[in-house]
């Protein structure tokens, strides 16, 4: 099944195409990753999908379902969800709180029952914290539960925001840099993560920029510069390309990126 | 759970032996006073508080409300002959109506948009409830009939002492049962990051616009017990420095902190009072104290010093 599709996905911002012309059909139940310089408009597309811009032309679809034009909550109760890649903690709160708020979308209870803290509510409260317990606990962060959100470190607040989004019971997961600034070992248990993820049945979309992450993970890889699809395939097709290293080449020019594709 | 249920209302149960034990050491009745006028403003600043230091909403003008609070138990008794009680409930509902009509729009604004905003809505009520004389009495005002309830004539400075403190620990209880609630969790999570907020599900305008009518409904019920504690009632009540003292308590006390409500408004209410003695220079000392709380407890009475009592302990 085609969990998302894109259809001549477009947007400007002053002039300049940020997305240009962009189809995506991305087959639930595997790692699909989008990568590309930086700029080529990984996070913008990334946005359009998730419902924060609205696009000047094209279409989405969300398993089938015409989705353009709705708005992140909404696209988020379809089972859409997605982390940021500057992350978007919820400092004030503890480390479970946060997972908490990822369920916000199964959690039914109204105003009056929550001013009058109705037996529902309590029900709920507990219910809440028993399944952002189980999120945490996938991406090792069970110990930290309790404390603020504002102390953890980098790697662990990257799969903070993984647990809050799976804590919302997806089908589809958007990724946006998750191993960004980390370590080889934090991008490791990253890599785990996404594994299990997957496992369980959600198609995940990766934008990265760790092109070994990218290579053993995907099934296939989107490269996206200047906001149009260089090509698309899987990681030997997209590996060989040699447009595509010639796009990092182009704007990087360094042994890096060279190193990375070999 | 049973646990779980006491730590959340302990401060309301904090609230209700203070309120019942206080008057012990009072020395004389003038002290009901004071602690009546502490409780009705505390009232107002705990819904104001719920908006501002837990959902991240600013309001400078949150005495709009007070003010419709307080005008609805003048207009709906003398122009209508309505109990004064039913009109308490009435202003809240016409205030809770008001916050929905207005936050729809204002409530996109974010920042100091919004706290323009807001200020000018409460400049607009002020400004009605000073030209509409024929409703209002202009610019002075009118007396207040007094509350009944089944035939007891509500006078006393202690009685008011008794209902303004049960009115606030029920204002207590019901916030605090918001904020450990799915809605609660919501708003705290929109005053972090309401992008977060949005792709997680939340409809950020709408829990935005729910808490600011539930603020409101706390502002009108303190404007109504103001007006009634007061017998008499003035445009003042809806102006702007009226708004600019709830958000002081708010900041003072501490955002966010359901106690801080109540120690913010105590210390606005009592100090001016107790600065007296001061005669010319009361205002300016009541500025100045001000500042170094702020300086010295820069989140708040409440927050700082429950952070410093936490610090000692490990």
């Amino acid at each position: 099944m085609i969990i998302l599709q894109t259809d001549q996905l477009s947007i400007a911002f002053g002039g300049v195409r940020a997305i240009d012309g962009v189809n995506l059909a991305i087959e639930s139940g595997q790692v699909y990753s989008i990568i590309g310089p930086n700029g080529s408009g990984k996070t913008t597309l990334f946005n359009l999908v998730s419902g924060i811009y609205t696009p000047d032309d094209g279409s989405i679809r969300l398993a089938g379902e015409a989705v353009t034009g709705l708005a992140p909550d909404q696209l988020a109760r379809r089972g859409l969800s997605r982390t940021f890649q500057n992350l978007q903690i919820f400092s004030r709160m503890s480390v479970l709180e946060n997972v908490m708020v990822g369920r916000h979308r199964h959690e039914r209870t109204g105003i009056f029952a929550d001013l009058f803290h109705w037996p529902s509510v309590a029900r709920q409260n507990q219910a809440t914290v028993e399944a952002a317990r189980a999120a945490l606990a996938r991406v090792d962060l069970a110990d930290s539960a309790s404390r603020p959100a504002g102390s953890l470190a980098y790697g662990a607040l990257k799969r903070l925001e993984i647990a809050r989004a799976l804590a919302s019971e997806p089908t589809l997961l958007l990724l946006d840099e998750p191993a960004a600034g980390c370590n080889p070992v934090e991008t490791e248990e990253i890599d785990g993560v996404i594994r299990s993820i997957v496992k369980d049945g959600i198609t995940v979309v990766l934008v990265e920029h760790d092109m070994r992450l990218v290579m053993n993970i995907s099934s296939r890889i989107h490269v996206l510069a200047s906001g149009r699809t260089l090509t698309e395939g899987t990681p030997e097709q997209v590996r060989s390309n040699v447009a595509v290293v010639q796009a990092y080449l182009g704007i990087h020019g360094s042994q890096e990126s060279n190193r990375a594709f070999h | 759970m049973r646990t779980l249920l006491e730590t959340r209302l302990l401060p309301a149960i904090v609230v209700a032996v203070i309120v019942v034990i206080l008057p012990y050491f009072f020395p004389s009745a003038y002290y009901f006073r004071v602690g009546a006028l502490v409780f009705i403003f505390a009232l107002a600043v705990v819904g104001l508080n719920l908006l501002m230091g837990f959902a991240g909403q600013v309001s400078l003008g949150h005495a709009g409300f007070l003010g419709i609070g307080a005008y609805s138990v003048v207009i709906g008794p003398v122009y209508f002959g309505l109990p004064s009680w039913l009109c308490v409930f009435v202003g809240a509902t016409v205030s809770g109506a008001v916050a929905f009509l207005v936050g729809r729009p204002i409530l996109r604004l974010k920042g100091h948009y919004l706290a323009v905003a807001t200020l000018g809505f409460g400049l607009l009520v002020a400004i009605v409830l000073t030209n509409e004389a024929g409703w209002t009495g202009g610019p002075d005002g009118m007396s207040v009939p007094r509350l009944a309830l089944f035939n007891w004539q509500v006078r006393g400075s202690d009685s008011w002492y008794w209902i303004a403190g049960a009115t606030l620990v029920g204002g207590f209880v019901l916030a605090l049962n918001l904020m450990e609630s799915p809605t609660g969790r919501a708003l705290q999570a929109i005053h972090d990051s309401e992008i977060a907020a949005l792709v997680l599900g939340i409809d950020v305008a709408r829990k935005k616009l729910t808490i600011f009518v539930i603020s409101a409904m706390y502002a009108s019920v303190a404007g109504s017990y103001l007006a009634l504690f007061n017998g008499h009632v003035t445009p003042d009540i809806a102006g702007f420095l009226r708004s600019i003292e709830l958000v002081a308590m708010v900041v003072l006390g501490g955002m966010g902190s359901i106690v801080g409500s109540l120690v913010g408004a105590a210390v606005l209410v009592v100090l001016p009072q107790a600065l007296t003695i001061f005669h010319e220079y009361e205002q300016a000392l009541l500025g100045f104290i001000l500042m170094v709380f702020m300086i010295f407890l820069r989140r708040g009475i409440v927050p700082s010093v429950a952070a410093t009592f936490a610090g000692r302990r490990k």
